[in-house]
C-alpha cells in the first residue's frame, strides 16, 4: 500500500482496514498522533487529509492511500502554533494537543473567535477550559505573517 | 482498539457499475461510505457484516445537482460538502444546519447523507430534513433504479426496504415552499447524539418530522393537518404528544423527549398559530 505522509513516500504491507491512526504510529513510527476516545468523539488523533481535518481513528487506510496526509509531525519543531500553545499554556496533560494543533491549521489565516469554536468543537480538552487554547490559536493568527495555510507551513521533508 | 480488523475484508471497485455487480454477487457484503461508524460498531461488537463495498472513491456518487424542481445530493455527498453547496444553501438552509450539528469537523468531513440514511438510526440528524420535505431515496442496483420515499424507506427500529444488492445512490427533494425550520436538542452542541430533533416548514401546508421519539424518524400527519386547519398551540400539542412514542434510554427520558417535543413546536409554530 501506498502512503504519502508529511511529504514522504511510503510503501507497506499493511492490512488495508487497518486503521489510519495504527499506521501512521506503528508502521511509520509517527507516534505525535494520539488516540484518545477511538470513535471520533475527542479528535485527538486529528491529521490532515487533503488538507482537511479528520479523525485517523475512523479512517481505513486503504481509503487514504491517494491523499496527502498530514501529522502533527509535518509542522516541523518550531510552529507559530506550538509556541503559542506553549506562551499562552492551552496545553496541559497534552493529550488533545497534537490533534488541537492539527484541527487549527485548517482554520485559515486569522480565524475570528466563533470560527475557532466551531473548528475546535470537535476536539475536547479536559484540562484547559478551552479559553488558553482559543488564546493560543488568535495568538498564532497574529503572530504569524505567513497565516495558517497549509502548504506554506509544513516543514519540508 | 477492541475490534480485530485482521478478520474484515474490503473491495474497491473502481466504477459504479463494479460495485453494483459485488453486491449482486454477494449478499453480505456492505457498502462503505465515510467509515464513521465501521470501527465504532466493530469495537462495541455490534458491527454487521465482515465484507465491505468500499464507495468512497465512486465520485459519480458525490455529485450535487439541481434539475427542474428536483435538488440530488449523492449518497457520498459529505456534510462538508452540503454545508458549502450553494444549491443546498439556497434550497434547504435546515439540511446545511443538520449538517453544521453532526459531530465535529472531523465528521463532516467524512460522514454522508447516503451513510446518515443508510444508517437508519432513529437519532438521525438529518433524517427529520428529509422526512419534512418529502425526500425519495434512489436505489440503484444491476436490476434498475427505484425510488422509495423516505417516510417509507424505515420498516422499523434500524431496519429498511433496501434490499443486500442494492445501493443507496442519492437523495432527491422537491422544492419545498414555506420556511424552514431546524432544531437538535442535545447535551451540548458539537459531538453530541440528540435526544431530541425536528425539522419542519412553516407554510400553507405545515409539515413536522421528529427524530429520537420513535423507533424510526415520524412524520406527524395529524399534527400537520391540525395546525393547517388553524388549531390553537395547546391543541396542536396535544395531538403531537399522541402521535410520538418516545422511551427512556442511555441519552433522556420519555417524559422529558415528550416535553421537548412539545416544546420545539411552540417555538416553531406559536407565533404562526397565534397571528
Amino acid at each position: 500500500m501506498h502512503l504519502t505522509v508529511n511529504g514522504a513516500e511510503w510503501e507497506l504491507a499493511i492490512h488495508p482496514m487497518k486503521r489510519l491512526l495504527d499506521v501512521l504510529r506503528e508502521d511509520c513510527g509517527l507516534t505525535g498522533t494520539k488516540e484518545g476516545c477511538g470513535e471520533g468523539e475527542c479528535g485527538a488523533c486529528t491529521v490532515l487529509v487533503d488538507d482537511a481535518p479528520v479523525c485517523a481513528c475512523l479512517i481505513p487506510v486503504a481509503q487514504v492511500s491517494d491523499c496527502r496526509i498530514i501529522t502533527i509531525e509535518g509542522l516541523g519543531d518550531d510552529h507559530p502554533l506550538q509556541r503559542a500553545f506553549m506562551d499562552e499554556v492551552g496545553a496541559q496533560c497534552g493529550s488533545c494537543t497534537p490533534g488541537m494543533i492539527m484541527a487549527a491549521v485548517a482554520l485559515g489565516a486569522k480565524p475570528s473567535l466563533q470560527r475557532i469554536r466551531t473548528g475546535l468543537a470537535g476536539n475536547l480538552c479536559r484540562c484547559t477550559g478551552y479559553e488558553a487554547i482559543y488564546r493560543a490559536v488568535r495568538r498564532a493568527a497574529q503572530t504569524s505573517e505567513r497565516g495558517s495555510n497549509v502548504e506554506s507551513e509544513i516543514a519540508s521533508p | 482498539m477492541r475490534g480485530r480488523v485482521a478478520e474484515l475484508e474490503l473491495r474497491r471497485p473502481r466504477s459504479l457499475r463494479e460495485a453494483l455487480d459485488a453486491l449482486r454477487d454477494d449478499p453480505e457484503l456492505v457498502p462503505l461510505a465515510g467509515a464513521t461508524d465501521l470501527y465504532v460498531s466493530l469495537n462495541f461488537g455490534t458491527l454487521e457484516g465482515r465484507r465491505f463495498l468500499d464507495l468512497w472513491p465512486l465520485r459519480i456518487l458525490r455529485r450535487i445537482t439541481e434539475k427542474d424542481d428536483v435538488l440530488s445530493i449523492g449518497a457520498l455527498a459529505t456534510y462538508t460538502a452540503m454545508i458549502r453547496s450553494r444549491a443546498v444553501r439556497t434550497r434547504l438552509p435546515m439540511l446545511v444546519a443538520a449538517s453544521r450539528e453532526v459531530g465535529g469537523v472531523q465528521i463532516q468531513n467524512r460522514g454522508t447523507l447516503g451513510g446518515n440514511v443508510a444508517n437508519a438510526s432513529p437519532a438521525a440528524d438529518t433524517l427529520p430534513v428529509l422526512a419534512a420535505v418529502d425526500a425519495t431515496v434512489v436505489l440503484a442496483s444491476r436490476a434498475g433504479e427505484r425510488r422509495v420515499p423516505i417516510t417509507r424507506f424505515y420498516t422499523g427500529y434500524r431496519a429498511t426496504v433496501k434490499r443486500s444488492d442494492e445501493l443507496i445512490a442519492a437523495i432527491e427533494i422537491p422544492r419545498v415552499e414555506g420556511e424552514q425550520y431546524f432544531r437538535k436538542v442535545g447535551t451540548r452542541a458539537a459531538q453530541a447524539i440528540s435526544k431530541v430533533v425536528m425539522a419542519a416548514v412553516r407554510g400553507a401546508t405545515p409539515r413536522i418530522a421528529l427524530g429520537s421519539v420513535a423507533p424510526t424518524v415520524v412524520r406527524l400527519p395529524q399534527t400537520e393537518k391540525a395546525l393547517s386547519d388553524g388549531a390553537a398551540i395547546d391543541d396542536a400539542v396535544r395531538l403531537l404528544e399522541s402521535e410520538i412514542e418516545p422511551i427512556d434510554d442511555v441519552r433522556s427520558t420519555a417524559e422529558y423527549r415528550r416535553r421537548v417535543a412539545g416544546n420545539l413546536l411552540r417555538e416553531c409554530f406559536a407565533t404562526r398559530a397565534s397571528a
